[in-house]
C-alpha cells in the first residue's frame, strides 16, 4: 500500500470517529459545530503529554479524550439549556475559543504547531473505531439507548415517563466529546504535526455532513457518512476544480431527495432480521 | 392521595386557574369536567411538572409536587396521556411500553452489557401481559403511528401504566373517539381502578364521565364551580348553567 493510500484510510478513520462523535449528540436532538474543539484538546493534550512528558501513546490518547470530554461536561451544563440554532451557535463559539486558544497558546507551539507526537498506526486508529462502533451498536439494542430515542422523539413525554432528560444529554454531550478528544489524539499522532487551523470549524462541519448523508437516525450512518466523504474527494480528483461543485451538489440533491440520509433505521432492522435469518437457516 | 390547595395559574394576564382546592382519594376513578379552555389541562401540566404553579401547593403521598422535576414526578408514581397524543413516533408499539418501564428497570450504561437478566424477562413478560391486556398485542412490532387512532390512545394508555403508577391522568381519552369505542375504553378504565389504581380524567363531554367516575368537579373559567357525584353534579345548577352558556354561544 502506498504512503498516500495510507494516509487516505488513516484520516478515514479519524473521520468516522468525528462523525460518531457528531452522532453522539445527535442522539440527544442536538447538533453540535464545535466537535473540533474537542478533538483539539485531545490532540493537544495527548501530544503534549506523549512528547514532553514521555508518556506512552495509549495512556496519552485516553487522558487526552477525557481531558476533551471533562471539558466538554463542564460547557455542556450550560449549552445543553440552550436548543436548536443557539445550541449550534453556541458549541460553534466553544469550538472557535479552543482553535484561537492553541493558535496562542505558548506550551503547545502556538502558531507555529506542534510537533513531534507519532506512533498511531492504522490497526490502533481502526482497533478504536472498532471499539466505539461496538459501544454504539451495544448502546444502540439497550435500555439506555431506548431512552436516547424517547428524548429524540419527545423530550417533554420523555420526562414524563420518568427520564431525566438533563442527564441524558449531558451524558451523550460526554460520549461525544470523548470520541472527538479521541479522533484528535489519533490524528495527532499520526500527522506528528499539529497546529490551530487542523481543528477549523470546517472540520466540525464536515462531521455534521458525514452525519447527514449517512443517515441521522442510526450509528450506521455516520460510519457510512464517514467512508463517503474520505474517499469521495479521492474518487473525485480527475475533476479537479470541479470537485467542490460536484460535491456540494451531491449535497444539496441528497437532502431534496433523502433528507434523512441514506441508512435509515428500518434499512438496519431489515438487514438485521435477514442476517438473523441466514444465521438461523445456517444452525438448523 | 392527591392534594391539591390553592392552586393557581396566571398566564401573562389570564388567570387560566384560580385557588383550585380539592382531594382525589385512592383507588377512584376522580372526573374534571369543564367546557374548552377552562383550564383542565394546566392543572394536568401543573401536576406533572411540565409547568410551574404561580402558587398553591399539590402534594401526593405527602410529597409536595410543586418545584419538582417532570422526572421526578413520574417516579412518585403519577403517570399521564395527553390530549393531543404523544407517542413515541420512532418506536414500535412494543418499544413504547419498554421504554416507559426503564425507571424500574437497569437502564443505566450498564444496560449496554445485561443481555439477559431474569428482571428483563419478567419486564418483557409484563410488557407483553399490558399489550394483550389493551388489546395490541397483534399490532406490538407495528411503527406506533401507524395504529388507528383509537388504538394510538390505548397505547398511550399503556405506556403510563408501563411505569407501575399509583395514579393515572388521562387527559380527554375518549376524544375522537365512536360509541363502541368509547365504552370499550370506559371499561378498561374500570379494570384499571381494580388494580388498585386512582384514575384522574379529564373530559368536556360529561355524558361520558357519569357513568364511570365515582367522584366529579367542574371547572370553569379556571375556577371551581361544583363538586360531588355524579348525581349531584347533573342536578347542580351552576353546572348546568355553564353547559348551557356555552351552547347557546
Ligand atoms: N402554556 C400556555 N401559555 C399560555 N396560555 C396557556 C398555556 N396553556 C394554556 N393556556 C391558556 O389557558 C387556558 C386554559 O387552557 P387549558 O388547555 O388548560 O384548557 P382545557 O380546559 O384543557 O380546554 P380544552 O377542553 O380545550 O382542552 C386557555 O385560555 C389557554 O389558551
Ligand atoms: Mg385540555
Amino acid at each position: 500500500m502506498s504512503v498516500y493510500t495510507q494516509g487516505v484510510i488513516a484520516l478515514m478513520g479519524v473521520n468516522i470517529l468525528m462523525a460518531l462523535s457528531v452522532y453522539a449528540i445527535v442522539m440527544a436532538d442536538q447538533v453540535s459545530l464545535g466537535n473540533a474543539g474537542f478533538m483539539a484538546i485531545g490532540a493537544y493534550t495527548s501530544a503534549y503529554l506523549s512528547v514532553k512528558l514521555g508518556i506512552p501513546i495509549f495512556p496519552a490518547l485516553l487522558i487526552g479524550a477525557l481531558a476533551a470530554s471533562f471539558i466538554g461536561l463542564l460547557i455542556g451544563v450550560p449549552l445543553l439549556r440552550l436548543s436548536g440554532l443557539y445550541f449550534v451557535m453556541g458549541t460553534f463559539g466553544f469550538g472557535e475559543v479552543v482553535r484561537t486558544f492553541f493558535m496562542v497558546f505558548e506550551p503547545t507551539g502556538g502558531a507555529y504547531g506542534f510537533r513531534g507526537p507519532v506512533g498511531a498506526t492504522l490497526p490502533m486508529i481502526y482497533g478504536w473505531v472498532l471499539v466505539l462502533i461496538v459501544l454504539f451498536w451495544l448502546l444502540s439494542r439497550s435500555r439506555l439507548g431506548r431512552s436516547l430515542d424517547a428524548l429524540r422523539d419527545d423530550a417533554e413525554v420523555a420526562s414524563s415517563i420518568g427520564l431525566n432528560v438533563t442527564l441524558l444529554k449531558l451524558g451523550v454531550f460526554w460520549l461525544g466529546s470523548f470520541t472527538a478528544g479521541i479522533a484528535g489524539g489519533l490524528y495527532a499522532h499520526y500527522m506528528f504535526y499539529i497546529e490551530s487551523g487542523n481543528f477549523h470549524i470546517l472540520v466540525s462541519a464536515i462531521a455534521i455532513l458525514c452525519v447527514i448523508l449517512g443517515g441521522m437516525y442510526t450509528f450506521w450512518g455516520a460510519l457510512l457518512g464517514g467512508v463517503i466523504f474520505s474517499i469521495l474527494p479521492e474518487v473525485l480528483r480527475f475533476m479537479g476544480g470541479w470537485r467542490l461543485s460536484v460535491y456540494g451538489s451531491v449535497l444539496v440533491l441528497m437532502m431534496i431527495f433523502r433528507p434523512s440520509g441514506i441508512i435509515s433505521r428500518q434499512m438496519v432492522r431489515n438487514t438485521g432480521e435477514w442476517v438473523g435469518g441466514i444465521f438461523r437457516k445456517a444452525s438448523s | 392521595m392527591l392534594e391539591i390547595a390553592h392552586i393557581s395559574k396566571d398566564f401573562g394576564g389570564l388567570k387560566a386557574l384560580k385557588e383550585i382546592t380539592f382531594h382525589v382519594k385512592e383507588k377512584q376513578i376522580y372526573g374534571l369536567i369543564g367546557p374548552n379552555g377552562a383550564g383542565k389541562t394546566t392543572l394536568f401540566n401543573l401536576i406533572t411538572g411540565f409547568l410551574p404553579a404561580t402558587h398553591g401547593s399539590i402534594q401526593f403521598l405527602g410529597n409536595e409536587l410543586t418545584g419538582l422535576k417532570a422526572h421526578k414526578i413520574a417516579k412518585l408514581g403519577i403517570a399521564r396521556t395527553f390530549q393531543n397524543i404523544r407517542l413515541f413516533g420512532t418506536m414500535t408499539v412494543k418499544e413504547n411500553i419498554l421504554v416507559a418501564q426503564n425507571i424500574r428497570a437497569r437502564s443505566g450504561v450498564t444496560s449496554l452489557v445485561q443481555f439477559f437478566s431474569s428482571k428483563e424477562r419478567e419486564l418483557q413478560e409484563k410488557a407483553d401481559d399490558l399489550l394483550k391486556r389493551m388489546g395490541l398485542w397483534e399490532k406490538r412490532k407495528e411503527q406506533s403511528l401507524s395504529l388507528a387512532y383509537g388504538e394510538q390512545r390505548r397505547l398511550e394508555i399503556a405506556r403510563a401504566l408501563a411505569l407501575e403508577p399509583r395514579l393515572l391522568l388521562l387527559d380527554e381519552p375518549a376524544a375522537g373517539m365512536n360509541e363502541a369505542e368509547t365504552e370499550d375504553l370506559l371499561g378498561r378504565i374500570s379494570e384499571i381502578r381494580n388494580t388498585g389504581k386512582a384514575v384522574f380524567l379529564i373530559e368536556h363531554d360529561m355524558n361520558v364521565v357519569m357513568g364511570i367516575c365515582d367522584y366529579i368537579s367542574v371547572l370553569n373559567f379556571g375556577e371551581l364551580i361544583a363538586e360531588g357525584t355524579p348525581d349531584e353534579i347533573q342536578a347542580s345548577e351552576a353546572v348546568i348553567e355553564a353547559y348551557l352558556g356555552r351552547e347557546e354561544e
